[in-house]
């Protein structure tokens, strides 16, 4: 395999029929990062049925979501929307009390064109709670989209400047509070000897907290501060943003919040491949400092580690082929992380492809190609699954990476698999957590050497 | 508009599916928008299928919204004809279909003219029917659409087979236990000396249902799926139907007789007397186990034993049955969230059970669960969890269901083999349940149960007062089963006396007043 055949990017576009879970299902992990607030889709029996499945056991955790249900008559109209919203809102405000309600917009209530942008606003000064409304509907978006939609809503409701916290009475809060801030004066003072001032940073891309205090460090290690996440762990601490600050995504899939932090809130983008594998986050941190006008230190060595860490997972992947069907957006990352890993990659399938945004990790893919001296792999955006199992029939790679729909079936044709939607869940992003990609993509592989020795192959006649 | 978090049944378009996907050879086109082909992942993942799921989808994006779907569906559906040569595709409607309002019906015409398949609309709308009355409608569509075409081919040659024959209708993808029901009474005919014609539709051809009219009768296991065929067939062909469900010992032998009397009437002569007593006697175990139960009045008596049951119609009504008439457990209430077939659920059960609860809000089910204090839930998936939390045993006797309710040994419902299964389930359930722990605990045994404690006490959205470390340990000492009463007792206690702090002393002093 080591003749080189592609050196440039070819990008194609198929029919779009491929399997992706629907955007809505966002709601399921941005319920639990942002926990003051309550996630009302309004939509339909299917969107309900589709997260009460997919959703599994934390259906049952009675999680901080709901569907508003449409049914016949609000979908004729006869029915006010505006007072049946109302009345759901008042309802949860009741029961929850959240800090936040956010309204997903679903595939009906775009044909039936239901103002809910117009609403808002109105039902909002109402009931007293912020309500921040996002389209994450199928028509339009594709499984992480969502998450995309809700944060480009919420990137507008960032306060602008720093709203004063009311001071805590409790003697011993006081205490501690004067302790902390005496602690912070400290730091700051022993960090401002050293650091260089950049405009404040802020990230965007719900991620666990663990994760996001691991990135923090990265950062602050190189002299960064970062001043804020979105989204933040609770709605009332949405991250202040003005004109002129930096921002920076963790994810493959933000592209419209990078736009709106562009576009309204004046920010500054800094274009970065994605803290996805050790080479992902040693640019990703690089390009930061670059902004930020900081001589990064010590990265070279850090990747180095890393990379020495996973020495145990290299030689089962070297040379193996990989396939993505394409499903979270996450696929030109990981293929990225693959190619460096050793592996060959087939065929990229996404679902949608933002050039612009996703530029400076289409470029350390097509340098890691030829570093590693492999062809460059053709990205194919809107896939067709069908003609896409054909081509895997016919390529037989390793390992196919794609969604629950197809895994059984071609694991019972003789081809590995692995789900798409883990690497959604599980956590990916920075130094730390390159071996759980591989630990991911290795355990089929290993599986499978386990039980050659049955003389099991294929399955089905 | 309505606030819901938990759906007992499916949309309209789960239940086109799960029948079209249960023939062979036939493709389902989903007019649907990207993403609302979960059905897929979860027929794969459920039960673990190993062939791809014949639904693909005509995708309904902007351009569609703007310009309607135009060539589009009639493309999709001669592209899969090609592609995968099915007998019979299925076009689908779903909620978005529904109110988009194209003329999918000329879509299809059209279609069918270019292809090689058999092209149909399903005739179902999301907003008037859930998931079993569109699986119950879409079998009896393509039941129908077969044999009118086979009238009108004039090929219509009525001979019955020569051994007694029946058709079964109802098993299909995704239900609950439908394989193992289905391979016992495969058995239980086949003792019988009953030829079975086709079973529909799970595993058969399209191509052979005008074959249906061959059977001498035709049987529908369960209530909800298969009702409107066999309907249809005993109108227009004259074919009769039970419609009993063989679950428990009286049921089943109220099925064969049945099948007798049907027989007879059809001029067959057939005994089942010695059949019945046979099967009865090679049951002792299940039969001494029972009295095993009833006979040891301490602990495992079970007419002491109290239980509510919720699920579908026919599995709601026959375990309602079966716990009053053959098993002796007092049913406080039995429900099925079946609204639609509400009355015909009310008029069976209601000389087995005194009080009925009817609902599709699982928060109602959970509430009267907790009100009326049983020993043990029979229920859905929901239920189980609702166990769960007030510390109860539950027994998962009805769709909707999770992957370890598709297990691969042997475990059916229906017919003699059944009711073992239901025995081991019932009495495993009570056993497991507050009596054993009862044991445990009075042995000073708390560890077993520190789990699901911890459960409760996080799962309590709003604190309204605090427990010390010494009260909450003591409240783990409490069995399991009244701990969360017990809990909620000594909160409202403490709120009435203004009180925001239980203390182990506060904890004692409202002990005595419970
Ligand atoms: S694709 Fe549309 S209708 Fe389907 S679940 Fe998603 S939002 Fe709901």
């Amino acid at each position: 395999m080591a003749v080189l055949e592609e050196k440039q990017l070819v990008f194609e576009c198929e029919t779009g029929n491929y399997h992706t879970f629907c955007p809505i299902s966002c709601v399921a992990w941005l319920y639990q990062k942002i926990e003051d607030s309550f996630f009302l889709v309004i939509g339909t029996k299917t969107c309900g049925y589709f997260l009460q499945n997919s959703m599994g056991v934390m259906i049952f955790a009675e999680p901080r979501y709901a569907m508003a249900e449409l049914e016949e008559g609000d979908v004729s109209a006869q029915l006010n929307d505006y007072e049946e919203l109302k009345r759901l809102c008042l309802q949860i405000k009741q029961d929850r009390n959240p800090s936040v309600i956010v309204w997903i917009g679903t595939c009906t209530t775009e044909i039936i064109k239901m103002d809910l942008e117009g609403m808002a606003p109105k039902l909002e000064m109402e009931i007293g709670i912020p309500i921040v409304v996002a389209r994450a509907n199928g028509l339009d978006y594709a499984f992480t989209q969502g998450e995309d939609t809700v944060l480009s809503a919420m990137a507008q409701r960032c306060p602008n400047k720093k709203i004063e916290q009311p001071k805590t009475i409790d003697s011993f809060g006081t205490h501690l509070f004067s302790k902390l801030s005496e602690l912070e004066l400290n730091l700051t003072g022993f960090r401002s000897k050293q650091e260089k001032k950049h405009p404040p940073l802020i990230l965007f891309g719900s991620l666990p907290e663990n994760i996001i205090s691991q990135l923090s460090l990265e950062l602050e290690h190189q002299g960064i501060d970062v001043s804020g996440w979105l989204p933040s762990k609770r709605y009332m601490d949405l991250p202040v943003i003005t004109e002129g600050s930096y921002v920076c995504g963790v994810h493959p899939f933000l592209s419209r919040t990078a736009t709106t932090l562009m576009r309204k809130r004046k920010c500054k983008l800094i274009g970065a491949p994605f803290p996805i594998g050790p080479d992902g986050t040693r640019e990703w941190i690089e390009r930061i400092c670059q902004a930020c006008e900081i001589q990064p230190s010590g990265l070279e060595e850090r990747e180095a580690e890393i990379w020495q860490g996973l020495q145990d997972y290299l030689p089962l992947v070297s040379k193996k082929s990989v396939f993505f069907m394409g499903d979270n957006l996450l696929e030109i990352s990981l293929a990225r992380f693959l190619i460096r890993c050793g592996m060959i990659v087939q065929e990229v399938g996404i679902p949608y492809l933002d050039k612009r945004y996703q530029a400076a990790e289409l470029d350390l893919l097509q340098r890691t190609c030829l570093q590693m001296n492999v062809p460059i792999p053709k990205i194919v955006e809107k896939p067709d699954n069908y003609n896409q199992i054909k081509r895997i029939q016919e390529l037989e790679p390793d390992l196919v990476i794609t969604g629950m729909a197809h895994a059984n079936p071609l694991e019972a044709l003789g081809i590995n698999t692995k789900w798409s939607v883990e690497f959604t869940f599980s956590q990916i992003h920075g130094f730390t957590n390159a071996k759980d990609i591989l630990e991911l993509v290795t355990r089929p592989l290993r599986r499978k050497e386990n039980f050659q020795s049955f003389g099991w192959k294929k399955m089905v006649k | 508009m309505k606030l819901a978090y938990w759906m007992y049944s499916g949309p309209a378009h789960i239940g086109t599916l799960r029948i079209a996907t249960s023939f062979q050879n036939v493709h389902a086109i989903m007019h649907a928008p990207l993403g609302d082909d979960y059905f897929n992942v979860m027929r794969s993942m459920l039960e673990r299928e190993r062939n791809f799921t014949a639904v693909t989808t005509s995708v309904v994006d902007r351009h569609v919204l703007a310009q309607g779907s135009q060539e589009k569906v009639i493309n999709q559906i001669t592209r899969k004809d090609k592609e995968e040569n099915p007998d019979l595709i299925i076009l689908t409607p779903t909620c978005t279909s529904s109110i988009l309002q194209e003329d999918l019906q000329n879509f299809v015409d059209r279609a069918s003219l270019e292809s090689n398949a058999d092209v149909i609309l399903a005739d179902v709308n999301h907003y008037r029917v859930n998931e079993f009355q569109a699986a119950d409608r879409t079998l009896e569509q393509i039941v129908r659409f077969y044999l009118e075409k086979k009238k009108r081919s004039n090929l219509i040659e009525n001979k019955k087979t020569e051994n007694p024959s029946v058709n079964i209708i109802g098993f299909f993808t995704l239900g609950f236990h439908h394989q193992h029901d289905c391979r016992e009474l495969k058995k239980l005919l086949k003792d019988l000396n009953i030829d079975i014609n086709l079973i529909i539709p799970e595993g058969t051809n399209v191509k052979e249902l005008p074959n249906l009219t061959k059977a001498w009768f035709n049987i529908v296991p369960y209530r909800e799926v298969g009702y409107m065929t066999a309907l249809y067939l005993e109108k227009e062909w004259n074919m009769p139907f039970i419609n009993i469900t063989p679950i428990g010992l009286i049921e089943t032998t109220r099925f064969i007789e049945k099948i007798q009397s049907i027989l007879v009437k059809l001029n067959y002569d057939i005994n089942v007397k010695n059949y019945i007593k046979n099967q009865i006697s090679c049951l002792e175990q299940v039969l001494w186990f029972s009295k095993l139960h009833t006979r040891d009045s301490s602990i495992l008596n079970s007419t002491e034993q109290t239980a509510v049951i919720f699920g579908d119609t026919t599995h709601s009504l026959l375990m309602s049955k079966i716990f009053v008439r053959e098993m002796g457990i007092k049913v406080l209430w039995s429900g099925s969230f079946c609204k639609y077939d509400s009355s015909w659920f009310v008029e069976q059960i209601q000389n087995f059970v005194e009080t009925l609860l009817i609902t599709e809000e699982h928060a109602k089910v959970a509430n009267a669960i907790a009100k009326s204090e049983p020993k043990a839930v029979f229920g859905t998936q929901m239920e189980r969890h609702t166990g769960k939390r007030l510390g109860l045993p539950c027994g998962v006797i009805s769709a909707p269901i999770h992957i370890q309710n598709y297990p691969l040994g042997f475990r059916p419902f229906m017919g003699y083999e059944g009711l073992k299964q239901i025995t081991d389930l019932v009495y495993n359930s009570f056993l497991l349940g507050p009596n054993s722990s009862n044991l445990f605990e009075s042995f000073g045994n708390n560890l077993l149960y520190l789990d699901s404690t911890n459960q409760i006490l996080n799962d309590t959205v709003i604190e309204l007062v605090n427990w010390s470390e010494s009260a909450k340990e003591e409240l783990l000492k409490y069995p399991g089963f009244a701990r969360e009463k017990i809990k909620s007792f000594i909160e409202k206690f403490a709120t009435k006396q203004k009180i925001d702090l239980i203390t182990l002393d506060l904890f004692y002093i409202a002990i005595e007043k419970i």
